[in-house]
């Protein structure tokens, strides 16, 4: 059997692009679109979420922001859990509220703490619950995952604009030069 | 007369001869030193063609995987395993790394493979380190003879006693299918190796479908 190539290099290309299914924050045709591969217990993506606000207030609808969750549950044991109070949120239509109260609360991410943010959204908390804790959203959450793993997602946070890994500094004016001038996906 | 101005004034006349040598040697140093930095850039850039390729039968070895555990290489016959050799444990990335592989860990099981890290750290370091991350593979001790097993894969790191970050793809038989050096300070990630992983999956429905067809014509 003839062996695959030394030195392969693992693709760094998003393979499934931002589309309907995703969670978005302005118009999926925007010029610009910045997807973040997130996990709410991860320090980094706690520093780098005030700093997307500033991206999307800078660029308004020129920005289609969109977030798919890549959380490293062995970890971050509480980082499932958040995803999955997300998307329970979002069921109920309110993903990016229940988004930002997460990275707003990295430190108080306990079962208590997402029925808390539950009934302060005024979302029905029982169904919340009961749907983190059946993991109802568990397929959605690995489809993110993986999607991640095959386009050279290797930690959190990752961000692809326009469908290219952004492997730039972790800075705001170093995300908002490469956001202005964006390569073509 | 101070000896500086005998020495200049010499100089001028032309019949002092400072003594060079302790320049040249200098110069020599500085030389040798180009040519060493030159070798280990090479050295270094010629680090990935050492690694074992595709197509090499994989060296067997057998590693402590716990401080009262051996795991052999051979265990695995009959199915793909993967090989990640990483520096250390608990540096930065290498963290990064295993979790990683750690969570994507029932994608290469679901195409029939196993996975192992290796690196030279000892057992018990190994036994921290894993708890610590909770991964849900073993890691193998390439501890004495210290890196012994990186040598053999060609992912050693001399004079700095640690190995490369390296991934080996090993199919069923035995034989390396895929290999991947990255650069010490970056995560590999695993599509690499799950790509890889494909491949072998569609080559063995493939072989399987093969001898069916035959029957069939027949």
């Amino acid at each position: 059997m003839k062996g695959a190539q030394t030195d392969d290099i693992p693709a760094t290309r998003l393979t499934v692009p931002v589309a309907r299914r995703d969670h978005i924050q302005g118009p999926l045709d925007a010029p610009v679109t910045l997807l973040e591969y997130g996990d709410y217990e991860c320090p980094a993506c706690g520093q780098a979420f005030p700093m997307i606000k500033a991206v999307q207030e800078r660029l308004g609808d020129t920005l289609c922001f969109a977030y798919r969750h890549f959380p490293l549950t062995n970890v971050h044991p509480h980082s499932e859990h958040a995803a999955e109070a997300a998307e329970a949120a979002g069921a109920q239509g309110k993903f990016w509220m229940m988004h930002d109260i997460l990275f707003e609360n990295q430190d108080a991410l306990e079962d208590e703490d997402l029925v808390r943010y539950a009934a302060a959204l005024q979302l029905k908390a029982r169904r919340l619950i009961a749907e983190v804790e059946a993991g109802a959203y568990a397929t959605r959450l690995r489809e993110d995952f993986m999607s991640g793993i095959r386009g050279g997602v290797n930690g959190t946070p990752t961000f692809f604009i326009n469908g290219i890994r952004y492997d730039g500094a972790r800075a705001l004016s170093a995300l908002l030069e490469a956001v202005t001038v964006p390569p073509v996906g | 007369m101070t000896t500086h101005q005998s020495e200049l004034n010499g100089f001028a006349k032309g019949w002092i001869s400072y003594d060079l040598r302790p320049l040249e040697k200098l110069i020599k140093t500085n030389m040798m030193a180009d040519q060493l930095t030159q070798q280990q850039q090479q050295q270094s850039r010629s680090r990935k063609s050492k690694a074992l390729s595709g197509g090499t039968r994989a060296p067997d070895f057998t590693l402590r995987s716990t401080p009262d555990q051996f795991v052999s290489l051979s265990e695995f016959r009959g199915q793909p395993v993967v090989l990640a050799f990483y520096p250390a444990d608990w540096s930065p990335v290498c963290g990064d790394e295993m979790a990683l592989f750690n969570e994507v860990l029932p994608e290469f099981q679901n195409l029939g493979a196993e996975l192992v890290g290796i690196s030279v750290d000892g057992a018990w370091c190994h036994a921290a380190f894993a708890r610590d991350r909770k991964l849900h593979f073993p890691l193998l001790a390439d501890f004495e003879p210290k890196g012994e097993v990186a040598r053999q894969y060609g992912v050693y790191r001399d004079g700095e006693g640690v190995s490369e970050r390296a991934l080996f793809v090993i199919d069923a038989e035995g034989i390396i299918y895929w290999s991947y050096v990255s650069p010490v300070g970056v995560n590999p990630g695993a599509n690499g190796v799950l790509s890889a992983l494909e491949d072998l999956e569609n080559k063995k429905a493939a072989k399987e479908s093969e001898p069916k067809e035959l029957k069939e014509t027949r």
